[in-house]
């Protein structure tokens, strides 16, 4: 794979390191840190997972939101290039999905008609924790050399860094506190994009875009648009309204 | 059951890699699942300690009691709050004082199941005299004085839909380990879709409570569309697409596919 320029890559943590202000999102913040990192390796896609409590690993952002890549996600809780990065806390590199039938039956059949030839997995850790996976598709067979691995590995440590917040990070608990909140965010952005989609006649999809764009819009962040629109759709009107509902 | 008897999780290995205890893989042979099951079997075998309570809140009662057997803990309560305004009630407490310790929070405006509650997360607070105090200047002096050490909050919510928090208390002072906060988030949702079925409890029971944590992205879209298909609310949804679910006798998950696939859209005539 081709990485970018350094110049390019210094632009990209930077960019990174500005949305860790007091008050941010963390499902935006984790979906600038996939697609950014899609792109710094040429990758089609990239996702973020999450262990929840019971150590399951949880969709949280990915570089583009369509059903068919959440899929690939959500069956990592099963086998896949994330559960064995959480499971061995080291990167799962340059795998070739045609070769991985074996290792794999259920996901890698999968992965290939999604469209993918290539897959990575690095791990998020604190500590001697795994705290979750990122996960990279790649359109082609390619290796990531040295250089390329330390810096997707920086990107998800960068993270795991805004997700547990750099000045708490000494307090197991927090990271607990922290983790929890943010899965149950990803929950509330799902029951959304059903509310959405319902209300508009569009694919869930579609809802997501609508509700992401209406966010950037209007300079809100997307947990909280996402939260109003199944407590309190009044608050966004211009979101609900708009477009008419087709006949089904 | 005897009341001494203390039954744990089938947890073969806690590998300290994972945050949260066990391993992905256990979940498979039984992880998470089975220690739902478990734990929603213990609930249902616990004999009722006040038989005036409503079906809800002698279930909600009981699992009180099971949590504070299997955490351990010396309390432990439910509070229901209302959403946009901290108010509401304590459903179900067990242990000495607890549902004073519990009121305690109404009464003062303050403490960690508000809190969790508020902030979406949980609040874990194990030294509830020193930087418990300074988080609630009246409500840590307060339960103190009622030998709480330790106090842990668990907000009872299913993404967007919050119905209140559970309270987990201890006399010593300590964090909760790894394993025993996991065993706590079952206890937590075991008590979400105690909450959430409430309305019509009388035929199932506690084991018979889904696998809340097997749900997918599907079924949380599929809870969103039946809220604006019914027009009620987040919670309200829930509950109809889990009702209809158990009296058709079809996983929650199949049902949520044919919501998204537009095979099933929910009236008030499917229910």
């Amino acid at each position: 794979m081709t990485m970018i320029a350094v110049e390019q890559l210094a632009e990209v943590f930077v960019e990174i390191a500005d949305t860790l202000v007091d008050d941010f999102d963390v499902i935006e913040f984790l979906q600038l840190v996939t697609s950014r990192s899609a792109s710094i390796c040429n990758a089609s896609s990239a996702g973020l997972l999450l262990a929840d409590a019971h150590g399951q690993l949880q969709f949280m952002a990915a570089s583009q939101e369509s059903v068919k890549l959440l899929e690939l996600f959500q069956l990592q809780n099963a086998e896949g290039p994330c559960l064995d990065c959480f499971h061995t806390g080291t990167a799962v590199v340059n795998t070739d999905l045609d070769d991985a039938i074996e290792r794999w039956p259920v996901f890698a059949p999968r992965a290939v008609s999604a469209g993918f030839r290539s897959v990575h997995a690095f791990p998020l850790r604190h500590r001697k924790d795994v705290i979750g996976a990122l996960n990279l598709f790649g359109p082609e067979t390619g290796r990531l050399e040295a250089h390329d691995v330390r810096i997707i590995q920086a990107l998800a440590d960068v993270a795991t860094i805004g997700l547990l917040q750099e000045r708490v990070i000494q307090d197991q608990k927090i990271v607990t506190e922290q983790l929890q909140g943010a899965l149950n965010s990803r929950i509330t952005i799902e029951q959304a994009k059903g509310a959405l989609a319902r209300s508009h006649g569009i694919s869930v999809d579609a809802a997501f875009e609508l509700m992401r764009d209406y966010a950037r819009r209007n300079h809100h962040h997307l947990s909280d648009v996402a939260q109003a629109v199944v407590s309190d759709p009044a608050v966004h009107p211009e979101l609900l309204s708009g477009r008419p509902t087709p006949p089904v | 059951m005897p009341s001494g008897l203390c039954i744990l999780p089938a947890v073969r290995s806690v590998r300290s890699r994972c945050i949260g205890g066990d391993a992905v893989g256990d979940r498979r042979a039984g992880g998470a699942t089975g220690r739902l099951a478990l734990l929603g079997r213990l609930i249902d075998d616990e004999p009722a300690v006040d038989g005036s309570l409503g079906v809800t809140a002698g279930r909600l009662e009981r699992l009180c009691t099971v949590l504070a057997r299997v955490l351990p803990a010396s309390g432990a309560g439910v509070s229901v709050f209302t959403e946009g305004r901290i108010e509401g009630g304590t459903a179900a407490t067990w242990g000495p004082d607890s549902r004073a310790i519990e009121e305690l929070q109404l009464s003062l405006g303050e403490g960690p199941c508000i809190d969790a509650f508020t902030s979406r997360r949980p609040v874990l607070e194990p030294d509830l005299l020193g930087r418990g105090i300074q988080r609630w200047p009246a409500y840590g002096p307060a339960a103190h004085a009622y030998g709480v050490g330790a106090v842990f909050a668990l907000p009872l919510q299913v993404g967007g839909a919050r119905l209140g928090a559970l309270g987990i208390y201890r006399a010593e002072p300590g964090p909760l380990a790894a394993l025993t906060f996991s065993q706590a988030i079952t206890f937590a949702e075991i008590a979400v879709g105690l909450l959430i079925d409430g309305q019509d409890a009388d035929g199932g029971t506690v084991s018979g409570v889904d696998d809340l944590v097997a749900y997918r992205a599907e079924v949380y879209q599929a809870q969103g569309m039946v809220m604006v298909d019914l027009g009620v609310t987040l919670s309200e949804a829930m509950a109809r697409l889990r009702g209809f679910a158990y009296s058709e006798g079809r996983p929650l998950s199949d049902v949520a596919h044919d919501v998204l696939a537009g095979i099933l859209e929910l009236n008030r005539d499917t229910l």
